[in-house]
């Protein structure tokens, strides 16, 4: 480490605002870069990475019909990581005075000298281009308490008039992403997030919505209580089904948190680590002719900086065409091992997972969710599953239960709720009988991160136990 | 930390508080992974800040940064006054907090040989020739090895007087063999699934549990599971050993006695609780030998749930949950206590750090141990499938119904372990699963495992708990449905 170099660091310090908007404390990309320079300055390493993510986020909980939990938090992460002689290692800190800079690079690099040589190991990436995509919303960032506890209490008010309890949250964030190394390389993104969720319920029955946008604006929590409110009236009385095979419409945060458990058994090393499911089943016809499937970050529906965790940018990629697995996600290490083409879908380094598509869009149809009862003669809508864990990995069996809005439906309409099931449903089978697509539409659930999904009617879903309620 | 944490509290006094605490948190983590002969993941990171709570206008208001300046903090704690004023835009009541004596304290969990000081390269090399002996075994497709240590330090000052400064360190290490063949993938860990085997030591934990050793059998038995016996489907009787018996103590018994749960608090997203407060002293959760606490205190052991104070400043304690099958207790808070009218929480406000919000959190839900050795418990069972190491889980949202599957079973048949069996499984509703308890294992079978990863609350929370458990059985159990194929 260059420790002479030390004076003059209190320039870098933050800028400490009131206790103003939380917008105040994410530091910018200017002061970001200053950060990334004066490290590359004191490092001594052959190469030196540098991560920073500054945050300012707060959340409002409710439940029983007042707030109960109201946070808020201002975070800072600058990681490092280093090379000497074909040895990397990562350490991170929260703290920007010079010492503390001192001593992160201090600590990368007495863990990457204290490893054995990564023969395989990459020169890391020079400066790349990135495709421009919009996701930052001044208003959003400017979100305060009172403006989520005046929608807040809309949404219990809502509930309350129709004789319910409500519980949910309503949260907003900034933040700003830089990963910049000493080849030259210099990624940013910055980014906010609006969230609304809420969980209304009468005596034996519950119902659930929950949406999420990069610009406030764009959420609805009034529509978003009178849903779940629906949903929570309509499946009172629940009626108990037997366990067994049934039709079912998936609400499109059922899909995606069933969907979802896939995104990593499309990384290039979960496949040659033969832990994926598409253990000798890419090139091959998997699911229906009508599932086609892209990570594509650029997507409007979709968040996220549009770069990996090495700065390279993401890009988008055909991972099952028709029914058929085209393509699985490379890092540039995994791409170079196994004679591939990197697609910006790496991990930050050092890891042992390689990379995964992070931004999944499911190609929809065009039938309504009203369409799909209408042409059921008997199943099950199913609002949201939840608890959903890995039985099977190859053949990606799922179990899970159904949760906050379960109907049978009954010559083309819905006709009660009914206890909830239990479900242990393949994923190649599930994804092999959908006989209807809803259009697909930026989805939030609780299992799976954010993605574009639609509703879809299956058959043959595996119900194998009831529950109580 | 002090300064800081004083200065909070005047700032949230200043600006109208009724109440505040503080938490000013140090944490400096490793964490270090090996696989299939590399080194995969080696990192350290460290974190300092501090997160103010205060009660403003009969309402809950929490802040945090990791700007320790004066005007950082202050900023801060006025931040959390100023929400929990928004806060009472929406409140039916006023937050009232069960009384609690003023701690004014010092502790430090015990720890022979401080992870930190351990050359990173001694950890590896640990984990790379545990990754060998894996791979020495024909059949192994993947080999992956963790280490993770944690040392916490934190300073909590509340407007009740209370200061108390506390030290933890927490060490977990596992392995694990996984084998592709023809249509499976099965795997076996040591000395747990899921990263291994947590506690409140130092590196002394890791090498007891000498990785290496038990490396081989690991790989072994994956590869041997491609030619087992698949699950039987049915009405069976089930033993389970201790670390899958831990995790479903902490599924179907440390969850739904969460009074925040209970109380609906947490009915948008971790989900609410099968038990009411009515419940207690009436239920029968479980046959007469059940007996279940939740034990903070160091007696207990030194599991990655004890503490000398939760992080509302609350003295650890032992709670008895379930006594001679009756359900007697639920984990609380000061405000959770209040609000079923207990005159004292029994301390399980835990938060992951600095930045959250403390909530609550299992400590140590423990099955006290009974008195059966294993290999009298066997030779007592004629027919019966015995699982071990936990491989899935899932319950619902108000914890009856649970799924376990296990990485390895083996049939017992005529008081004997007979053949190995593959993908075992097994399902239920809580209170009829713990009612058919009949046998428990105690002596040296009883340990405390540490689950290092429950998620909980938002934003997420992930915290450790621990569970004493040892070998038991279980009558009538369903086996076999996870994977039915019709």
């Amino acid at each position: 480490m260059r420790r002479a170099a030390k004076r003059g660091a209190g320039k870098h310090a933050r800028h400490v605002p009131g206790a103003g908007v939380a917008a105040e404390h994410v530091l910018s990309q200017q002061d970001c870069r200053r950060l990334a320079e004066r490290i590359f300055e004191l490092s001594d390493a052959d190469e030196t990475e540098v991560q920073i993510d500054s945050n300012a986020d707060a959340l409002t909980r409710f439940a029983n019909n007042t707030i109960h939990q109201n946070v808020a938090e201002q975070t800072l992460s600058i990681s490092v990581r280093t090379v000497f002689d074909g040895r990397t290692a990562r350490a991170t800190t929260n703290k920007t005075d010079e010492d503390s800079l001192w001593r992160v690079l201090a600590a990368s690099a007495e863990l990457a000298r204290q490893q054995p040589k990564n023969p395989n190991l990459l020169p890391m990436p020079g400066p790349q281009k990135y495709p421009r995509v919009a996701r930052y919303f001044e208003s959003t960032a400017a979100a305060t308490p009172d403006d989520r506890a005046r929608v807040v209490a809309r949404a219990v008010k809502l509930a309350a008039k129709n004789g319910q309890t409500a519980a949910g949250l309503f949260s907003t964030g900034s933040m700003q992403n830089v990963i910049a190394n000493s080849r030259g390389l210099f990624a940013a993104y910055r980014q906010t997030r609006a969230e609304f969720s809420i969980t209304a319920m009468q005596e034996d029955s519950s119902g659930w919505a929950k949406a999420n946008a990069p610009d406030l604006r764009s959420l609805d929590p009034v529509t978003l209580a009178a849903s779940a409110s629906r949903k929570a009236a309509a499946s009172r009385a629940p009626r108990e089904l037997p366990p067994g095979r049934y039709t079912v419409i998936l609400e499109p945060a059922a899909t995606l948190d069933l969907v979802g458990f896939l995104f990593y058994d499309f990384s290039a090393t979960a496949v040659a680590d033969r832990r994926s499911c598409l253990n000798g089943r890419v090139g091959r016809k998997i699911f229906g002719e009508n599932i086609s499937l892209w990570d594509d970050a650029a997507h409007p529906g979709q968040l996220g900086a549009p770069y990996d965790g090495e700065g390279m940018a993401r890009q988008k990629v055909r991972l099952v065409e028709r029914g058929v697995a085209r393509n699985l996600v490379y890092s540039r290490a995994t791409a170079e091992k196994l004679k591939a083409k990197a697609t910006g879908h790496g991990m930050p380094l050092p890891n042992e997972w390689g990379e995964a598509p992070m931004n999944l869009v499911l190609e929809g149809g065009n039938a309504s969710v009203e369409e799909m009862v209408s042409a059921t003669e008997r199943g099950i809508l199913v609002t949201r599953v939840w608890y959903i864990r890995e039985v099977d990995p190859y053949e990606k069996v799922l179990t899970g239960m159904t949760r906050d809005g379960t109907f049978l439906i009954e010559d083309g309409r819905v006709v009660c709720g009914i206890r909830n099931f239990r479900f242990n449903q393949g994923m190649l089978e599930l994804l092999s009988n959908v006989e209807a697509l809803g259009p697909a539409v930026r989805t939030a659930g609780e299992e799976a991160f954010e993605m574009v999904v639609p509703a879809m009617k299956v058959r043959d879903f595996h119900f194998t136990d009831v529950t109580k309620f | 930390m002090l300064d800081s944490a004083e200065l909070s509290l005047d700032t949230a006094k200043t600006r109208g508080a009724t109440y505040a605490d503080a938490r000013v948190v140090d944490i400096r983590q490793r964490d270090l992974s090996t696989k299939n002969g590399e080194v995969g993941t080696c990192a350290e990171a460290e974190s300092l800040g501090i997160g103010v709570r205060v009660i403003a206008g009969g309402a809950w208001g929490f802040a945090s940064t990791d700007r320790l300046t004066r005007e950082g903090v202050q900023a801060c704690a006025a931040q959390a006054v100023a929400i929990a004023r928004a806060s009472a835009l929406a409140k039916v009541r006023d937050v009232a907090l069960a009384p609690e004596p003023q701690h004014v304290d010092s502790w430090r969990s015990p720890c022979l040989k401080d992870p930190f000081r351990v050359p990173p390269q001694q950890q590896l090399d640990l984990l790379l020739s545990a990754d060998r002996e894996m791979r020495a075994v024909k059949g192994v497709t993947l080999a992956e090895g963790s280490m993770a240590f944690r040392r916490t330090e934190q300073f909590f000052a509340s407007t009740d007087g209370s200061r108390i400064h506390q030290v933890k360190v927490q060490s977990g290490a596992g392995i694990c063999a996984t084998s592709f063949q023809g249509n499976e993938i099965q795997k076996r860990s040591y000395p747990n699934s899921f990263g291994g085997q947590h506690t409140l030591e130092g590196y002394e934990m890791v090498e007891e549990l000498d990785l290496a050793a038990h490396a081989r059998r690991a790989g072994e038995e994956a590869v041997a599971l491609h030619s087992a016996a698949q699950c039987p489907e049915g009405q069976r009787t089930l033993i389970l050993m201790g670390d899958q018996l831990g995790l479903q103590i902490h599924e179907s018994i440390g969850h739904p006695i969460e009074l925040d749960r209970v109380l609906g608090m947490e009915a948008n997203f971790a989900g609410m609780s099968f038990l009411a407060p009515g419940d207690l002293k009436k239920l029968r959760y479980g046959s007469e030998i059940v007996n279940v606490v939740a034990d903070a205190r160091l007696e207990h052991g030194t599991a990655v749930g004890t503490f000398g104070y939760d992080d509302e400043g609350v003295a650890a304690q032992c709670i008895p949950i379930i006594t001679g099958g009756v359900f007697t207790g639920l984990l609380s808070s000061r405000d959770t206590a209040s609000a079923i009218g207990e005159r004292r929480s029994n301390g399980t406000m835990r938060a992951e750090s600095w930045n959250r919000l403390p909530i609550i959190r299992m400590t140590n839900v423990s099955l006290l141990p009974g008195a059966w050795r294993l290999e009298d418990l066997l030779a007592d069972t004629d027919d019966a499938l015995l699982m071990e190491t936990n491989r899935s889980w899932s319950i619902d949202d108000r914890r009856y119904h649970f799924q376990f599957t296990t990485e390895i079973g083996w049939e017992i048949k005529g008081g004997k372990r007979g053949r190995m069996i593959k993908n075992p499984s097994y399902s239920g509703i809580t209170t009829e699963f713990w009612n058919s308890c009949d046998a428990i294992c105690g002596g040296e079978e009883w340990k405390l495992w540490g689950t290092p990863n429950c998620g909980k609350g938002q934003p997420m929370q992930t915290m450790p708990t621990g569970h004493g458990a040892a070998p038991a059985r279980f009558r009538n159990v369903r086996v076999g449905v996870a994977f039915h194929k019709e």
